[in-house]
């Protein structure tokens, strides 16, 4: 049997061809991202291990005393030096880090503001730093010199000796560059940038003097780690937290499986996708190899096999297809995840060098999927070559269809689409989670029906086409219309393909662009600002920040909103806390009750909804506390008049209170953006200004508001653009799906194709028929999927509709006559071979009978 | 049996060919599948070719149909010379003056019996001529077989078809290629009537291969064929007559 197979498998190699690369990409798509996770893990998992070879215990404070300005934390010089003291301890350094931007030499900032840092030189007794290898120069030792990571002092082209522009979240400042480095560090192998300072430069900047943030210790030869723990432990202040360096290392590892866990899910959710697609095919295939050999099946029947020895004979083939695909594709994966890693390096994450992982399982899992998917495709194929009865050895090789199997599966299709599309009905009408979770399964539901349905949908969807071929093409468009809904099944699996695709392109693209256009109109309608100013790193703006706008050139309104929290009435409320007056400059403020200019008197605001779920109304006093006493802090609760209730505005708090009233309780206030309206609106002239009156900040950004709809529209359209580099795998797979039909339709239609060429339709038109007719079966597998992808992402917007004001849907018919036009050509581009083999037959061979 | 021709028959030719030779491969392997074969197709003649298998009667069909290009010599289609035509007119060419019926029927299975009779005028894009359509119809007695598909049509109904569909566009020239070969003997003499009819009533030239001396005595001449020569003509042949002369090559085959 297996030789049967085998022979049969080398017998049609040609029309298996499309089934082994669809297979092959499927299995390169799970062994590629397995194998680029593995590895990607491993090298992660390497360098956290390698940065805290040394560290035999770790100690952080906490909180972050960046975020709350209200107390200090950290570990003073004197405990250090009592760490350093304990037995065991070889030697134990202080860290302090925050924030820096470096500017290049064009006073731009190097790096994506994310992953800029600041760190103190900590240099031991031999003037050495053990985390910091210098390449060139040294480390700084006086308050004007810094150092600076390797491949950030090549991105600013600078050398030793050089003067260098550093922001931090305070004033730019200038130094000279003392030395340059590389590190274990990573964050800096991941791309970021590391600036060096010296020791009370850095405490200055980022804590205060005498103090540090982490402590990293080293033990002696023979001291046990735990030891020291326990002994450092009772040393420190009640804020720190002491680990082991293993303790740390493996943390660190975990969370980077956790991360790597969730890319890897995503990818293999893509390549699962991509692998259904293919099933389409592979039926297809094997279900025109069984119809072709009817007649051998047939006599093996009657020389005595049994059902189950024939349809084992099918199962066998397909698993020497897919097990030989699986194995090609599985190198090819390989290839993809050494080609994925390299090509992140070109995007600037940097990736931790490594070995290539290819793990047992990832072996063992890429080839499984690929042989079952195979073997799974061609199972209902199998299952009707063994219905074939043997008498259909003496009589006509093809056995039609049964309408009666069409009646049950249209039946069976209209049951599930109409049960899905039902689902998505009530689940659009549920919304929030529970309504999108009862969409997403009525989706599933309806997708399969679809498929399920997809048949008896072709003739009547493809006739629509039908009157147009005729006129424009003539014969040849009259003949690839028919041709086009000959074989529903085939027709059917082949758009299924496409569908599954475009339901998924489609639906993420409706959802994607009616959100950019609710964000849009969001900025619009909220924004009278020119300018909004942030730190390019998503930290906070220094007060001096604030005052410096306030005095530029230009500039008519300037409010911060400044984020903080009140307790009113035993409840914590998040506020912003703005400059009176300026706030409805720069805020597109709708006022419900009383009157936003109270806020200058030292009344505060409250959005409608707060206002209503609190039963508050403008004029209400009600008791505020500010400041916080937990820690002995300072605080005090004062009795407010809401002088004002406001329409809510997205870019608010739903508290507004003036900058005024808190700042006594917060020395070092958070304020993440600070809005700017200046005369004669946004221009270049009046941006300089801002930069100008900044000091030429490099970590800091000043937007427009253009910039700030670019902003989260730019999330938006990368978002887009990954998951259509994601599936498009799935579609590369559905146009070799294409071809693979047309291929078999000419093979299957020789003799037709033969006589049409002896009766006279020359080469250009038999080519042009096979044209239309993959064009036809594109185009009518694009959309069914835009239709039913227009129809989900309709439905889960009305789930999501409450959370976003101003939401209204937008199909975006550039972008679906982008995917039509795409999909004709794709057709034009799958009929290219199978349309020249056609125009090239042999007309003598074609039309003789067998 | 007489091998005189028939005075009073148009002379005009409708194919000729001169010199015809069609060879396959080269030096040992060389066959040679035409030898230097001059024949005249006239108008409104019913010709029969005959021959054993091997004997090349496919294949001068195949290259006076203009369906097989050959090694040397010339063929004529009225006044075209199908030597020189590249692929593109010599498509045109049969599509517009060439009509064929072939032994497995070769419809459309998508199209009905009507539309595959008009097929070849809608690839050129000509509206067929109504009158003849009627009367090409009438005669192979399709009328109530219109709008059937092939499938739903017995053999010799689809033999029909396809006889209409040669007619139909008002050749020049109708090549059959064993137009009976799948039907039963009922069925194929109807067909080979209505071949009869159309070059006695319609003065219609209709050129057909066939082995079989029946097919053959509906024909007004015979062209027997034997190793790519013209080896012997038949007029107004009778099944008995070309039965004898097929068994005498067949002994000279054996004899020689």
């Amino acid at each position: 049997m297996f030789r049967t197979a085998l022979r049969n498998v080398l017998a049609h190699k040609a029309r298996l061809l499309m089934t082994v690369l669809a297979v092959m990409l499927g299995v390169a798509f799970v062994s590629g991202t397995l194998v680029f996770t593995d590895t990607l893990g491993n090298a992660y998992r390497n360098q956290s291990a390698k940065s805290y070879d040394n560290v035999a215990v770790a100690v952080t404070t906490y909180p972050n005393p960046q975020s709350d300005g209200t107390k200090d934390a950290g570990i003073d010089t004197r405990t250090l030096d009592k760490i350093r003291g304990l037995d065991g301890v070889a030697g134990a350094t202080g860290r302090v880090s925050g924030f820096a931007g470096v500017a290049d030499q064009d006073g731009k900032l190097i790096g994506n503001g994310w992953s800029n840092t600041g760190a103190n030189f900590a240099p031991g007794k031999d003037g050495k730093d053990a985390a910091y290898t210098f390449t060139d120069g040294s480390g700084p030792v006086k308050d004007v010199q810094i150092a600076l990571d390797e491949d950030s002092a090549a991105k600013g082209k600078y050398r030793v000796g050089d003067t260098v522009r550093v922001a931090t979240n305070g004033p730019v400042k200038e130094y000279t560059l003392s030395g340059v480095f590389t590190t274990e560090d990573g964050a800096v192998n991941a791309g970021g940038s590391l600036v060096l300072f010296d020791t009370p430069v850095a405490q200055k900047l980022y804590l205060q003097p005498g103090y540090f943030k982490d402590v990293t210790i080293a033990a002696a030869a023979d001291a046990s780690d735990q030891k020291i723990l326990d002994e450092v432990k009772p040393l420190l202040p009640k804020d720190a937290e002491a680990q082991t360096g293993k303790q740390l290392a493996d943390d660190q590892a975990r969370e980077i499986e956790q991360g790597l866990s969730n890319l890897n899910t995503m990818l293999l959710a893509f390549a699962a996708i991509a692998l259904f697609v293919g099933v389409f095919l592979i039926a297809n295939t094997f279900t025109m190899l069984v119809a072709q050999r009817t007649r051998e099946l047939a006599l093996m029947r009657a020389v005595g096999a049994s059902r189950r020895q024939v349809k084992r004979s099918v199962m066998l083939e397909a698993l020497v297809v897919g097990a030989l695909a699986s194995v090609i594709g599985f190198v090819l994966g390989i290839g993809l995840a050494t080609g994925l890693r390299s090509a992140m390096g070109s995007f600037g994450a940097k990736v931790p060098a490594g070995p290539l992982i290819v793990s047992p399982t990832a072996i063992a899992s890429a080839l499984a999927v690929g042989v079952l998917v195979t073997v799974l495709a061609a199972w209902l194929p199998a299952r009707r070559a063994a219905k074939i009865p043997p008498v259909a050895a003496m009589g006509s090789a093809h056995l039609p269809a049964t309408t009666k199997s069409l009646v049950v599966r249209n039946t069976l299709g209209s049951v599930i689409t109409l049960a899905g599309a039902a689902a998505i009905l009530a689940g659009a009408a549920m919304g929030k989670d529970t309504g999108r979770m009862v969409i997403g399964g009525g989706a599933f539901l309806t997708l399969i029906g679809i498929i399920v349905l997809i048949p008896l949908l072709s003739r009547p969807v493809i006739a629509l086409a039908r009157p147009l071929l005729n006129r424009l093409f003539g014969v040849s468009g009259k003949l690839a219309g028919q041709n086009a809904v000959r074989n529903p099944r085939r027709t059917g699996a082949t758009a299924s393909a496409l569908a599954i695709g475009l339901t998924l392109v489609t639906g993420l693209t409706v959802i994607g662009v009616t959100l950019g256009q609710a964000i849009d109109k969001m900025t619009t309608d909220n924004i009278r600002a020119d300018y909004m100013v942030t730190m390019a790193g998503g930290g906070a703006l220094d007060k001096s920040a604030l005052t410096a706008l306030e005095k530029a050139k230009g500039v008519s309104a300037v409010s911060p909103q400044q984020a903080t929290s009140l307790e009113i009435k035993n409840e914590f409320h998040s506020a912003s806390a703005v400059t009176p007056g300026d706030v409805e400059e720069v805020f597109d403020l709708k006022t419900v009750s009383g009157s936003m200019a109270t806020l200058g008197k030292g009344q505060i605001a409250v959005a409608e909804k707060t206002a209503k779920s609190n039963g508050w109304k403008a004029g209400d006093t009600v008791g505020v506390k500010f400041g916080d006493d937990s820690e002995g802090g300072k605080a005090e609760t004062k009795t407010l008049t809401i002088g004002a209730v406001y329409k809510e505005n997205e870019f608010l708090s739903p508290v507004l209170v003036p900058t005024s009233l808190v700042a006594p309780f917060e020395p070092k206030p958070y304020i993440p953006e600070v809005w700017v309206k200046m005369e004669g609106g946004a221009s270049t002239a009046n941006e300089q200004a801002l930069v100008n009156a900044l000091g030429d900040n490099p970590a800091m950004s000043i937007m427009d508001r253009q910039d700030i709809r670019n902003m989260f529209g730019g999330m938006i359209n990368t978002m887009l653009n990954i998951m259509y580099g994601l599936l498009a795998m799935a579609l590369l797979i559905a146009v070799l799906g294409v071809i693979n039909t047309l291929a078999m339709s000419v093979f299957e239609r020789q003799q037709e194709i033969g006589m049409l060429r002896a009766i006279g339709l020359d080469r250009r038109k038999v080519k042009r028929m096979i044209r239309l007719e993959a064009v036809v079966i594109s185009l009518f597998g694009a959309v069914i999927g835009i239709g039913l992808g227009s129809f989900l992402a309709w439905a889960v917007g009305e789930t999501i509709k409450s959370d976003i004001p101003g939401y209204a849907l937008v199909v975006p018919w550039d972008r679906i006559g982008i995917f039509l036009l795409l999909a004709g050509v794709v057709g034009v581009l799958a009929s290219l071979w199978p349309a020249r083999s056609a125009a090239r037959l042999n007309m003598l061979t074609a039309i003789k009978t067998e | 049996m007489t091998t005189t021709p028939i005075a009073h028959r148009a002379t005009a030719v409708a194919a000729r060919a001169t010199d015809l030779s069609k060879v396959y491969g080269q030096g040992e392997t060389q066959v040679v599948a035409l030898d230097h074969v001059t024949v005249d197709f006239r108008q409104a003649e019913f010709t029969a070719i005959m021959g054993p298998s091997g004997s090349g009667k496919s294949t001068l069909m195949h290259c006076v149909a203009g369906l097989d290009s050959f090694s040397s010599g010339s063929v004529r289609i009225g006044e075209t010379e199908l030597g020189s035509l590249k692929d593109k007119q010599l498509t045109q060419l049969r599509r517009d003056k060439i009509g064929f019926i072939f032994q497995a029927f070769n419809l459309l299975p998508t199209l009905t019996g009507l539309e595959n009779i008009t097929l070849p005028m809608d690839i050129a894009g000509r509206k067929p001529d109504k009158q003849w359509l009627k009367q090409v119809i009438e005669m192979v007695g399709l009328q109530d077989r219109l709008s059937h598909r092939p499938t739903q049509l017995s053999g010799g109904q689809q033999q029909r078809v396809a006889v209409a569909r040669a007619l139909a566009s008002q050749p020049e020239i109708i090549f059959g290629d064993e137009p009976t070969g799948n039907l039963d003997s009922r069925s194929g003499a109807e067909v080979l009537g209505f071949l009869r009819n159309s070059v006695r009533e319609l003065g219609q030239t209709v050129v057909m291969v066939t082995h079989d001396p029946v097919a053959a005595s509906y024909a007004d001449r015979v062209i027997f064929l034997a190793d790519g020569r013209i080896v012997d003509e038949m007029l107004h042949p009778t099944a008995d007559g070309v039965l004898d002369r097929m068994k005498e090559f067949d002994a000279k085959g054996r004899t020689s």
